[in-house]
């Protein structure tokens, strides 16, 4: 099992008001550098484009990162596949690849915030029919041969004819497709042969557990087989050593990052209660003391048997330092437990 | 009908909320017909693992061979749907104008005339009940209570034929939640996105208390 964190980039509270974008990302690399450091396996960074979450060109942080870190495996956390140019995604996120020596990924999404679609200029109304071009394109050049051009031709971009698409990684890259629980998306993961990323971020999250059945029963149903087969969860989550104070800190950053998100799409502002059945056992926000967190990853991975775990931690201005004493603790005080419990098959 | 006969309920659009009301729908003893835009050989798999014993059809065939139709697709692909095919039939309207999820549609764009009421004029001889809208769609499973438990959850509805309500009513209850009759399909506009009653868990009487 690979434990790791997922960050939009969190802008940090000053005097009362969001502060400025440009601290999120040093505060974004120092948490990775953290991360590396604590022995955890996984740091991804989704993109968006507000003034909360500034995270808008994962590959460029990651690359950042690469270079300051050793072990640790990078990714986009999402990629909006969707609303970018698949050469140039494959450009950035190779070169990042490179750069670490191998350990970038692309975790990529049809987008559940759509603010990218008017950025870029694209319509809403092809949601789906520009991810599937997009990763359709993605995926051949990450199968090209060394040294072998690409000639493809879609709906959404102009034709490419005998191209080059360099810098190539020694291997290909792993590409992941990120689903929110649409079971079209598990389907598609399936049959396209790719690893599958759901993102969890309310309900109970023993509702993903057909949905993985289904991801599985598709690759059986294409003959996609292989042990790159693998499942991921995201989900919002939080750890303090006391498993009320988790649950009451991550709280305000939740209440505050909700509120904002349901200010812009229209929905009602969470209530405490909601947030406390959602962070309770089966819930998808995993806030709470180390030994609770490594219990449920463990109670999880019973049911789905997924191969890493991620966490979004810093949201709605949490406290930086808090974002750190978190991430230290998963390192140092989950991924021990949930580690030896994996390995002595409880 | 009687509040315990089975329905069939046809569900146009498999996706989130679609496969959510048809899985609460078996649940209750109702049969469910289900259809996509890609037909129904393309929903082989996902029915064999998520839905066993819902069927399959094409949209024409759910619109023909069901009491109640539920529109779960997104809003901005309706046109494709024949006003033919809806025509006489109980249709409810679960959609939603909701420009951060599928951008701006023009027709719509008009504050004084709600999403269902548009689809209303559209599909004129359809008679429309805007309901399930704003539940999120994992809640329909989740927040799901039996009759009477002081906690259940109520559902608003909308819509300009009392028959036609009154039956939408009786099918929310048999999948686990209280109804509040809200109007006619002018009073959509109080439980579309942006408003109190949007993806909040409420009882009837917290509804009847934020819309009075
Ligand atoms: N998700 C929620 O929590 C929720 C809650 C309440 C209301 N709603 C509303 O419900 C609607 C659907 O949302 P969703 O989240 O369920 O979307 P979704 O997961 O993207 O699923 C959409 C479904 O609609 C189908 N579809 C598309 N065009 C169609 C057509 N022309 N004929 C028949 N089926 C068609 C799609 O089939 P293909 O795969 O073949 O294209 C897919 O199965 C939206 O209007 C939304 O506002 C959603």
């Amino acid at each position: 099992m690979e434990l790791g964190v997922y960050s939009f980039g969190d802008v940090q509270q000053e005097n009362g008001k969001l502060g400025p974008t440009s601290q999120a990302i040093p505060n974004l690399l120092e948490a990775i550098k953290l991360a590396d450091e604590v022995g955890l396996d996984f740091f991804g960074v989704g993109e968006h484009h507000t003034d909360y979450f500034p995270a808008s060109s994962p590959a460029t942080i990651l690359s950042a990162a690469a270079a300051m870190t050793k072990n640790i495996t990078l990714s986009s956390a999402v990629s909006v596949l969707s609303t970018d140019d698949p050469v140039r995604i494959y450009q950035q996120f190779a070169t990042a690849n490179i750069i670490s020596g191998g350990r970038v990924e692309i975790v990529a999404g049809r987008g559940s915030s759509t603010e990218s679609f008017p950025l870029f200029g694209y319509d809403l109304k092809n949601y789906d029919e520009l991810y599937a071009e997009k990763l359709d394109l993605l995926m051949k050049i990450n199968a090209l041969e060394k040294n072998e051009p690409l000639t493809w031709e879609g709906q959404f971009r102009a034709p490419i004819q005998e191209a080059m698409i360099v810098p190539q990684p020694e291997h290909p890259i792993k590409i992941w497709l990120a689903t929110g629980g649409n079971p079209e998306s598990s389907i598609r993961a399936g049959a396209l042969g790719l690893p599958i990323a759901y993102a969890v971020i309310g309900g109970q999250v023993s509702r993903f557990a057909p949905m993985v059945d289904l991801y599985r029963k598709a690759a059986e149903h294409y003959e996609q087989t292989g042990d790159h087969m693998q499942v991921a969860i995201a989900s919002p989550g939080y750890i303090a050593e006391d498993a009320q104070d988790a649950k009451d800190t991550f709280w305000q950053a939740w209440e505050s990052t909700m509120t904002t998100l349901g200010k812009v799409r229209g929905f009602a502002a969470p209530t405490r209660s909601h947030y406390d059945a959602e962070s309770g056992r089966d819930g998808a926000l995993f806030a709470g003391s180390p030994e609770e967190i490594a219990e449920r990853i463990i109670e999880l991975h019973k049911r789905i048997k997924h191969t890493r775990h991620y966490f979004q931690m810093d949201v709605g201005q949490l406290p930086h330092d808090k974002f750190l004493q978190s991430i230290e603790l998963l390192g140092t005080k989950v991924a021990p437990r949930v580690r030896k419990a994996l390995a002595s098959g409880n | 009908m009687a509040t315990n006969s089975k329905l069939i309920i046809g569900i146009i659009g498999a996706g989130r909320l679609g496969t959510a009301i048809a899985r609460q729908s078996l649940k209750a003893g109702h049969r469910v017909n289900i259809s996509n835009s890609r037909g129904p050989q393309s929903l082989e798999l996902m029915l064999g693992v998520l839905l066993p014993g819902a069927v399959a059809m094409t949209v024409n065939d759910v619109a023909q061979k069901s009491d109640i139709i539920i529109l779960a697709m997104p809003l901005n692909k309706y046109s494709a749907l024949d006003p033919e095919w809806l025509a006489g039939k109980i249709v409810i309207d679960a959609m939603n104008y909701w420009p951060p999820t599928e951008g701006r549609i023009p027709e719509f764009m008009n504050e004084q005339v709600t999403s269902s009421q548009y689809l209303q004029q559209h599909f004129d001889r359809a008679r429309i009940v805007k309901t399930l809208n704003h539940v999120a769609y994992n809640e329909i499973e989740e927040h799901s209570l039996p009759p009477a438990h002081p906690q259940r959850r109520a559902i608003a509805l909308a819509g300009d034929d009392d028959a036609a309500k009154k039956q939408a009513e009786q099918f929310i209850d048999t999948i686990g939640f209280d109804t509040i009759d809200l109007g006619d399909l002018q009073e959509g506009s109080k439980f579309q996105p942006d408003t109190k009653l949007f993806n909040a868990r409420l009882t009837k009487a917290e509804i009847e208390q934020i819309v009075r």
